[in-house]
């Protein structure tokens, strides 16, 4: 078990290229995330988890982070919680059968004003 | 001043105005904007992961087509602007994934990010310049208070992006003024509307969305001005109570110079 | 032939862990003129010294080589210890194998082989060496400091007292620094204007010390002992020694728009002013940006005014020169700048203040007369939020990598005043980290919280948004109870980080005295030597050597006026005698080297010279001044006829260094 904690997260580390180790525990970053209250895990808990192994959990659950970059943009460290949050959705949807969002959900949503913009970088974001 | 121009997917289908208006502008401006000859999809978002190069790479074709016609690059939607940027700071920057993207791709002549990405904005601010436009309007917006929309991509992550400061821009506003304007600060003009996360939580959507409409609504706006067709949508979803219309900075442009009309025709032509 | 004997320190592990050091000794045994070679684990010590001085008296050597650490670290030590045995401590070479060999490299073969060559190398010096006698230069028993706050004030009454003359170059119109503008300190909260001022009066009434004030520093020469500088006074449009002080010009001046600097531009002030009622001297200034009479030649109330008739339009920049033995660096600091940390608000709100502005507010000399008001609507706040480590801790390159040291401590200081005197208002503080490490400091912070209901929350502030009724939204992070809190403030304060005066950097320079990345001046060793700069003669004191706060600063100002008054109290200095001397049968005259000499050290003379014939020749020839020279070697190196050369570092000992290297 441990073994395989730590390959997810050596993944993760791979994948999003963050040094986690650079966290200084601040908290900016959950301080600018415009969709905190939706999360179960926040910016500053991701980055804490990642380095811990805690990998399972946040696998459950990545899947409000807007790609918005406050959190990039206004950590004094340079840590990016977003890459993180999006190397461990990944890890989730690589696998095979597990997108998030299927193209038989796609009708249901659309609305004639919906731009391509929209399901193009939803697919980007929740499937492979 | 010709530019080569990279449209975007939803500028030809959804987000017309956008496109129809810059170009109007462009030509009353004296730019040529030339459509690249071929290009594909961006794909709206940057992927951030470093070890993939399957989604950053109809990018880099668009971005090697650009280097090849020997012009700048010209973007207008805000997400394709970010994605584009991103995506050329990695092929300066990350080694591993110019590498990875130059072996798939075996372009002749290996890219490296030599193209300059600019936006349409950048454009009129850096090459026409904001005097210079000023002196071209013939429809002055005198008196009337407009508020900018930023959205969150288009200024983050400021490193790469380096078009204005992320927390307190100014392009748009002294694009404002030079058609006559009054800008409208507020300060939820650079957070995020909600984005691709519409198609899953219109909760979430709503409450940003709302945010960013009563901050500028409370500041006086009369009109919100955009350079992203998913913001434009995302906010005049969640309108009903604030009524204050969102509308892309090229259709007040085109207005201004007095070439709107023809825009309206080619999109009844449509 | 030369009877030389090779040390070769183990320094513990830093040597020995990666150079065989007993193998180094066997290899130097075999060099031309070697005849004892040893090792030992610490040759600078008592023991090791011991060791040496032995050798010398017992073999009747004649030169010595330690291969040791870098000779900035123990070469004077080296030195004294071949005076000691009776050798001229201008015959020891030291062979840096540690911090260029044993600390650089990580394989023993590698490092062990280098060292042999760096050994060689000293050897063949040491073997054309030849003894040099140091000499000697006066020392002007006068002390520079440059800057007026705490800590030059302090730094010159403490060398004040020991009885000797200095002087305080200020730039601007009076001495008092950031301490005059600040209202109580910590840990104790005394009014700082209360324990300043009668040091300020001190200094200005001492008979030793000088005040330039509204005066800079505009060029620097000479060297340790006796420098050369000269002062540019700027035009006050005031005549220094007449001006009472009495006020009358700032209540009559008509032009009343000027940003006042003293409170942070939260008010105004006139064109003739007195920075504040304190101020050390009390003498006018006339600001020439915004003087009426000075730009346009229209007013000149002032002058009519002024019952001491000290008022002078035709005033002019007056610089004089002064002679220093020691010269002390007391520049200070500024908050930075917060243009890359919008996401604050500070540029888009009044009510959005840094902490030096949040001072000022609850000074009662400051914009407010100390009522703490919004600077917008001027209404009291209800709720307040400290935001810290603005622009500190921050390596994504907006601001400063360092934290900034005082800003805990004065956060919890505004807070308790702000809880004392106002119960109504709730005061929040987001914090990364709380950093009391002071006397009583700790103490101190627990106060606010706990007998002051502070709101200390561990976390951090992502957005401040100005809203449209004058409010600010905060929202930030509680990492403690997970959750983003969204507060309505009436004011942000940001505990902003502090960086050096700009005007250092230039100063460094001509002084030439090392400065950091940072703009903070360099210490000599950051433990052993904190207040001296690697350049002899430079001392430092307060934040322009590092963050630090006010018992701190006092406390280095102290040591750096000791380490002054050591220097000062010397008659002589001995001088290096590792200086350049020219051949006066090569010297052709052409002058390269005097144009190259930094420290304007060569001088060209006519000298006669007899020709075989017996008839006398004039010729023009360099002649260098040993007492100003440096040893530098750059005129040797430009010299075109060979004919300068340089004691101790000769152009024969360097190629022997060379041949020694490639054998």
């Amino acid at each position: 078990m441990q073994a395989i904690r730590s390959n997810l997260t050596e993944q993760v580390l791979r994948t999003s290229g963050v040094n986690v180790r650079k966290c200084m525990r601040c908290g900016k970053c959950s301080g600018s995330c415009p969709s905190y209250d939706e999360m179960d895990y926040h910016p500053h808990q991701f980055v804490y988890m990642v380095e811990k192994g805690d990998i399972d959990a946040l696998m459950q659950s990545s899947y409000r982070c807007l790609s918005c970059m406050a959190c990039v943009e206004r950590c004094p460290r340079g840590v990016a919680p977003a890459s993180l949050i999006e190397a461990i959705r990944l890890m989730v949807v690589r696998q095979q059968g597990q997108n998030h969002l299927k193209a038989d959900q796609i009708p249901a949503l659309l609305d004639k004003n919906l731009p391509q913009q929209a399901i193009v970088s939803a697919f980007r974001k929740y499937s492979k | 001043m010709i530019f080569s121009y990279y449209p975007g997917c939803t500028l030809k289908t959804k987000a017309k105005d956008l496109d129809i208006y810059a170009r109007l502008s462009a030509q009353a401006l004296g730019i040529t904007l030339d459509e690249l000859p071929e290009w594909q999809c961006c794909g709206a978002v940057y992927p951030m992961a470093k070890d993939e190069i399957a989604t950053k790479l109809s990018s880099v074709r668009s971005l090697i087509s650009a280097k090849e016609q020997g012009n700048d690059l010209i973007t207008l939607c805000s997400a394709c602007h970010n994605v584009m940027k991103q995506v050329n700071n990695d092929m300066q920057s990350d080694v591993v994934i110019a590498e990875k993207i130059n072996n798939y791709l075996q372009p002749g002549v290996p890219y490296h990010g030599e193209t300059r990405v600019i936006h349409y904005l950048e454009m009129l601010r850096d090459k026409v310049g904001f005097d210079v436009l000023a002196q071209k309007v013939k429809n002055p917006f005198t008196g009337r208070k407009i508020a900018a929309y930023y959205g969150c991509v288009l200024l983050r992550p400021a490193s790469v992006m380096q078009m204005d400061d992320p927390e307190n821009p100014v392009i748009m506003e002294n694009f404002i003024r030079a058609i006559g304007g009054e800008p409208v600060i507020y300060p939820y003009r650079n957070e995020c509307c909600g984005g691709y996360v519409t198609l899953e939580n219109n909760e979430l959507v709503g409450k940003n969305s709302v945010k960013v409409l009563a901050s500028a609504e409370q500041n006086g706006a009369e009109m919100i001005l955009t350079a992203c067709p998913l913001c434009l949508y995302n906010l005049d979803k969640n309108n009903a109570d604030h009524k204050v219309p969102v509308i892309y900075f090229t259709e007040l442009l085109a207005e201004a110079l007095g070439v709107k009309n023809e825009g309206e025709k080619e999109n009844a032509g449509n | 032939m030369q009877k030389i004997g090779v040390f070769v320190c183990h320094c513990g592990t830093n040597i020995a862990g990666t150079v065989d050091v007993t193998a180094v000794a066997e290899a130097l045994k075999s060099e031309p003129g070697v005849v004892i070679s040893t090792d030992y684990p610490y040759m600078c010590s008592e023991s090791g010294q011991n060791i040496i001085i032995n050798a010398i008296r017992e073999h009747n050597l004649t030169g010595a080589v330690i291969c040791s650490c870098s000779p900035r670290m123990h070469e004077v030590t080296f030195r004294k210890t071949a005076t000691a045995a009776g050798l001229n401590p201008y015959m020891l070479e030291i062979a840096n194998i540690r911090e260029q060999c044993s600390w650089i490299h990580k394989d023993m073969p590698t490092a062990t082989a280098k060292a042999i060559v760096l050994g060689k190398a000293a050897i063949a010096k040491v073997n054309l060496n030849v003894p040099l006698i140091a000499g000697e230069s006066p020392v002007t028993k006068r002390a520079l400091v440059i800057g007026g706050g705490i800590a030059g004030i302090q730094t010159a009454l403490d060398i004040a007292e020991a009885g000797f003359e200095v002087d305080i170059v200020e730039k601007s119109p009076t001495i008092g620094g950031k301490m005059a503008q600040m209202d109580k300190t910590f840990p104790t909260l005394d009014c700082a204007a209360c324990i300043l001022t009668p040091k300020m009066v001190e200094a200005a009434q001492h008979e030793n010390i000088k005040i330039y004030s509204y005066s800079e520093v505009a060029e620097v020469k000479g060297f340790v002992g006796n420098f050369t500088v000269k002062i540019k006074k700027k035009a006050r449009y005031v005549k220094e020694n007449i001006c009472t002080g009495c006020g009358a010009c700032m209540e009559k001046c008509p032009q009343k728009k000027v940003s006042n600097e003293f409170n942070l531009g939260m008010n105004n002030r006139s064109a003739i002013y007195i920075p504040f009622a304190q101020a050390v001297p009390k003498v006018a200034t006339i600001d020439p940006d915004y003087c009426t009479m000075l730009k346009s030649g229209k007013c000149g109330i002032c002058a009519k005014v002024c019952t001491a008739n000290a008022i002078d339009y035709t005033q002019q920049d007056e610089y004089i020169e002064e002679k220093y033995g020691a010269i002390v660096a007391a520049t200070g600091y500024n908050p930075i700048s917060l243009e890359n940390y919008d996401e604050f608000a500070y540029s888009q709100s009044r009510d959005v203040v840094t902490s030096l502005e949040y001072e000022r507010i609850l000074n009662a000399a400051g914009p407010t007369d100390g009522k703490l008001v919004r600077p917008s609507d001027g209404i009291h706040p209800h709720t307040i939020v400290f935001i810290q480590c603005v622009g500190s801790r921050d390596t994504s390159g907006c601001g400063k990598q360092y934290c900034s040291k005082v800003c805990c401590m004065y956060t919890a200081k505004h807070a308790m005043l702000t809880r004392e005197k106002y119960p109504d208002t709730d005061v929040y503080v987001f914090y990364i980290d709380v950093r009391t490490p002071g006397k009583n400091f700790d103490e101190f912070y627990r106060r606010a919280v706990e007998d002051y209901d502070v709101h200390y929350i561990k976390g951090m502030v992502g957005k401040v948004a100005p809203d449209a009724n004058g409010k600010l939204m905060v929202q930030a992070s509680d990492l403690i109870s997970n959750e983003q809190l969204h507060i309505t403030a009436d004011m942000v304060v940001l505990a902003t980080a502090i960086e050096p005066d700009k005007s250092a950097r230039s100063l460094a320079t001509m002084l030439t005295a090392s400065m950091d990345t940072n703009d903070f001046f360099t210490e000599a060793h950051a433990k052993l030597r904190p207040v001296e700069s690697p350049t002899a003669g430079i001392f430092l004191s307060g934040m322009c050597q590092g963050p630090k706060d006010i018992p701190e600063t006092v406390s280095q100002a102290g040591a750096a006026a000791v380490k002054v008054i050591g220097l000062l109290a010397k008659n002589k200095l001995t001088c290096n005698p590792c200086v350049a001397h020219s051949d006066e049968q090569l010297c052709n005259g052409c002058s390269s080297c005097e144009k190259v000499c930094p420290y304007g050290a060569i001088t060209y003379i006519d000298k006669e010279f007899k020709r075989p014939d017996r008839t006398i020749a004039v010729r023009r020839v360099a002649s260098v001044n040993a007492a100003v020279c440096q040893g530098c070697g750059a005129c040797t190196v430009t010299c075109p006829s060979g004919a300068m050369d340089l004691d101790g570092f000769s152009n024969r000992q360097i190629m022997a260094e060379v041949d020694a290297i490639c054998r």
